[in-house]
């Protein structure tokens, strides 16, 4: 029974066919989790690299360097009164973040952090993602409108405008990248997300590089577009401080304004996936064709591991540098110990690629497999969370009629012709 | 009984407006109220907007939520009693505002500071007026949504108040000048602390420059917006950098020379379309000249008194007086009726903040919701001194 | 200039200086045309400052001041005037936009009228607000002294 247990939780089918409901499920709630937790290092990490840019320290007091500040900070919304305004309608107004919770979770249903590493695997899956996405407006537009106040409306509509609009550029710039992965023997191309990865497995390169520059383009356009779907600076016009105090969420406090700032998170994360599985080659490693061979995806093998140590390595010289002082001796500890675990994971990770590589384990060798898959997925990711931050950091914020102008007169004209060119090429070299 | 009265009534009448009895979403024109409590009013500025979407049609100012009757102070108290009191109006420009009222009394009483004095001032006011635009570049560059630059600026200009703190043991409110001279010796090592600032501070500028001035975003939010043209900017009395961006060359240091400023090279710098971006062009072109200014002050700087021979109570003759500076932010004045006591009868201060805020109205109207905050950023007022 | 405009107007205009500073002192029914005489032909264009002093041992209780400087001249002028309270001054909006909020704080404080004013209203205190304050015989305690009898209840009102 045992046997026939681990066959089935070690089986390679593609996920979201019958018989791996179970696996889904688990799926299911690693990525809740997961998410969750990327939400909160995110908000650490973006108070941090943002005071850094700002020369400033950024959260110092809770934990060592802060580390502990997104607990303080979940605690303190989650204890605070929750005020809902006398004006408001109650219900919509109750409903409206988990709303935008619910649309910007469910795209993770189908985001493929690996080849059998997604919850589902919908032939459809990138025309979900845009849809479920793009749900996350109704979240925002009844919160504006329920809050029953002059701010919040104008907030709200200047985001359902500023989402309708650019969701055009990015859709042609998406299907810009579905046409490339019908460039095959067949001809015919996909809209699964795993498909569209593995297209360019297939193809040997990655969507950005393709036709260069067009591939690129789309890319830029839709790089561009997420921003602006997220509400993120510079277009944060929806929650323009300067201008309208807090925008859609101004009545909004405690646990329903964090419900928001998950949703807003989960969204970054979501869209930067998008990108990541259709122009960067989603779970595939740098250089997965030129540098070929067992030897080199050993070597890529040990990044995961490499990367823990390298944190680890940080988190050490940060506890050396702790000031001498009996004041500091818990967050000297707690620094070390955090270290120490960050190192152990490094270990680990890097024990297993070693052992992938000499042993003939197999589970051994498909558990290296698949974290190197989601590995590379979630680095990619990075990449793109960190642009956003950097964005916000050196950016003034565009005007709402701007930023129409912008989406409706530079975007959507040059990601139509993009779409157009791709196809003339297409066809011609295909 | 009073503040109530004053939201229901001041404010709507000038615009016509009838309060709408229908919900928001049913009514054409949207009214929003932005301060008194605001992130982007710098202060307890309150501003009405009358909006039809996100275009202004029409706006008004609601002041005096921060007034304390510095005019009817000023009769209640002496001459040198009421030296500290001006801080407080302009307050991130103190120095400037002390500079004003010292040199007022001091031409009722017809005395003159010794020049050793007339340097100090010029240096402490220069270092003041380019904290002040500092102060302005960091707020307004926030307001139009880039977050660095504040940190930039007030990172530098840290480096100004630890001057002040060390020269008169204040950081803000300086009351740094006293009639007819300066109290304090410099302390030692302070020509050579401003002038490591003057060295410091001039790649900053540049730093800031960088982030700002050719970047496309603050470029597409700043140029065309809230223009004020130079006809108009006279007619409203608007004066300081905003008329100086609209294309007139005048700064009081030139044309009515104060202190001793006839005697330093600097330029004017003066705008062309009088839009936001060439306020910002000029300010930052003036914390160059003042840096200027204070390489030849402190290079320059005699030895000797640093106090004219004034009477230990101050008490000038029955007469009055109009004596105005080139703050930070504008013309200000100080117009002083004397009775021959040692309290002033009447002193009137002519605050350029108060004045430049009344052309907030015609700067942005047909503009956008966004444009106010970016307008009212530009105009560099402080609600200390508008209200007083 | 003062001479030419002496010739015109006669005793009601007075030229003074003061530590080197010039005024005018003329008579309230001149002030309209004065003032726009001074903005028209001598090219005092803008209005610096409009204020007030209030002596109340004089016969005319209030003196009105427009400061006035001339870009083209480089030069400030004083205008005063003299009237006895209850008495309006003509407003100086059509002349200089920026007498709006000036004459409004002068009524504001002083409880001097404006006429054609477009908007005379308090500006920096609340419109309930009772008394002007610069006048000299205004109790600065008087206000809240009120405020205390009516809202705590307190006789005293201290």
């Amino acid at each position: 029974m045992l046997n026939s247990l681990m066959s089935y939780l070690g089986s390679s089918v593609t996920p979201g066919e019958a018989g791996n409901q179970l696996w889904a499920l688990i799926y299911v709630l690693i990525i809740f989790t997961g998410v969750s937790v990327a939400v909160i290092a995110m908000n650490w990490l973006e108070r941090k690299a943002l005071a850094h840019f700002q020369v400033r320290l950024g959260p110092m007091r809770v934990g060592p360097h802060g580390l502990l500040q997104p607990i303080a900070d979940a605690v303190k919304l989650l204890l605070k009164e929750d005020i809902i305004p006398s004006e408001a309608d109650k219900f919509v107004f109750w409903i409206a973040p988990l709303i935008g919770l619910l649309a910007s979770f469910t795209v993770y249903t189908v985001v493929p952090f690996g080849p059998s590493q997604a919850v589902s695997d919908m032939n459809i899956g990138i025309l979900f993602m845009l849809g479920v996405s793009s749900l996350g407006v109704l979240g925002i537009v009844m919160a504006g409108w329920a809050s029953n106040s002059h701010y919040p409306l104008i907030g709200a509509l200047r985001s359902s405008a500023q989402m309708v609009s650019y969701e055009v550029a990015m859709g042609l710039a998406v299907v810009s990248a579905i046409l490339m992965t019908s460039l095959n023997q067949t001809g015919t191309g996909t809209l699964s997300m795993i498909g569209i990865v593995q297209a360019q497995q297939e193809q040997h390169v990655w969507f950005l590089f393709k036709f260069f520059p067009l591939g690129a383009i789309a890319f830029v356009i839709f790089a561009i577009a997420m921003v602006a779907e997220t509400n993120r600076a510079p277009f944060d016009l929806a929650e323009a401080e300067s201008e309208l105090t807090a925008g859609f969420h101004t009545e909004y406090s405690g646990l329903r304004w964090s419900l928001f700032m998950l949703a807003e998170y989960a969204a970054m994360i979501a869209v930067s996936s998008i990108a990541v599985a259709l122009w960067l080659g989603g779970w595939m490693r740098p250089f997965s064709h030129w540098l070929s061979g067992g030897a080199w995806d050993f070597v890529f093998s040990l990044f995961p591991g490499l990367t823990f140590l390298g944190l680890a390595a940080i988190a050490i010289r940060g506890t050396i540098r702790m000031p001498k002082h009996s004041l500091f001796r818990i967050q000297t500890i707690g620094l070390g110990a955090f270290a120490a675990v960050l190192s152990g994971i490094g270990l680990l990770l890097l024990g297993i690629a070693v052992g992938a590589r000499a042993g003939d384990h197999v589970a051994l060798a498909r558990s290296a497999d698949a974290l190197n898959n989601v590995y590379w997925f979630v680095m990619k990711i990075a990449v793109f969370m960190y642009m956003f931050i950097w964005y916000r950091a050196t950016w003034p914020r565009y005007r709402f009629d701007q930023l129409m102008s912008v989406g409706w007169k530079v975007m959507l004209p040059i990601s139509l012709g993009v779409l157009i060119v791709t196809a003339i090429v297409g066809v011609i070299v295909g | 009984m009073t503040a109530e009265t004053k939201n229901a009534t001041n404010a709507l009448s000038n615009l016509d407006l009838e309060t709408p009895e229908k919900p928001y979403l049913d009514s054409n024109e949207l009214i929003i109220n932005m301060g008194p409590q605001h992130p982007a009013t710098h202060g307890v500025l309150r501003v009405i907007l009358k909006l039809d979407g996100e275009k202004v049609l029409g706006t008004e100012c609601v002041i005096g939520y921060l007034h304390r009757g510095v005019e009817k102070i000023a009769e209640n108290r002496t001459y040198t009693m009421f030296n500290p009191y001006v801080d407080r109006m302009d307050y991130v420009a103190a120095v400037s505002n002390g500079l004003g009222y010292c040199q007022a009394v001091e031409k009722l009483l017809n005395v003159e500071a010794p020049p050793r004095a007339n340097y100090i001032r010029v240096i402490l006011t220069e270092l003041n007026r380019i904290a002040s635009h500092q102060l302005w570049l960091g707020t307004h560059a926030l307001d139009i949504g880039a977050m660095t630059p504040l940190f930039y600026t007030f990172r530098d200009r840290e480096e100004i108040l630890k001057i002040f703190e060390k020269y008169c043991g204040a950081r803000l409110t300086t009351h740094a000048f006293r009639i007819g001279g300066c109290q304090y010796e410099t302390y030692a090592g302070f020509e050579r602390e401003v002038k490591e600032f003057v060295a410091f501070v001039k790649p900053k500028i540049d730093e800031y420059e960088e982030l700002l001035t050719t970047n496309r975003i603050w470029l597409e939010r700043t140029k065309n917006v809230g223009v004020i043209s130079a006809e108009d900017a006279i007619a409203l009395g608007v004066t300081g950098p905003v008329l100086r961006a609209s294309g007139v060359k005048w700064d009081i240091r030139k044309a009515l020379p104060y202190a001793n400023y006839s005697e330093f090279d600097f330029e004017i710098p003066i705008g062309e379309n009088g839009d936001t971006y060439d306020r910002y062009l000029v300010r930052m072109a003036e914390m160059r000249q003042s840096l200027r200014i204070i390489e030849q002050a402190v290079e320059r700087i005699p030895e000797g008194p640093i106090m004219a021979k004034v009477p230990k109570v101050i008490k000038p003759a029955a007469g009055e007086i109009y004596h105005s500076i080139e703050a930070p932010k504008g013309e200000l004045g100080y117009f002083i009726v004397s009775d021959g006591s040692t309290q002033p009868y009447r002193l009137r201060v002519r605050p350029p903040s108060f004045v430049n805020l009344q052309a907030l109205d015609i700067m942005v109207r047909g503009l956008l919701v966004a444009d106010v905050v970016a307008v009212i950023g530009t105009l560099d007022i402080v609600l200390g001194e508008v209200d007083r | 200039m003062v001479e030419k405009y002496r010739h015109q107007y006669g005793s009601g205009l007075e030229a003074q200086s003061y530590l080197g500073q010039n005024y005018f002192s003329v008579d309230r029914s001149l002030i309209p045309n004065f003032l726009k005489l001074l903005r028209d032909e001598e090219q005092f264009d803008y209005c610096v400052d409009i204020t007030a002093v209030h002596y109340p041992k004089r016969e005319k209780q209030f003196e009105v001041i427009w400061i006035l400087y001339s870009f083209a001249r480089n030069e400030r002028v004083r205008v005063k005037t003299q009237i006895v309270d209850g008495e309006s001054v003509a407003s100086a909006v059509p002349l200089w936009a920026t007498a709006n909020w000036l004459e409004r704080e002068v009524y504001d404080m002083f409880g001097i009228k404006f006429d054609g004013h477009p908007d005379l209203k308090r500006i920096l205190l609340p419109d309930g607000w009772k008394g002007f304050p610069l006048r000299k015989d205004y109790g600065i305690l008087q206000q809240d002294q009120e405020w205390v009898q009516i809202n705590l209840g307190i006789e005293s009102g201290q």
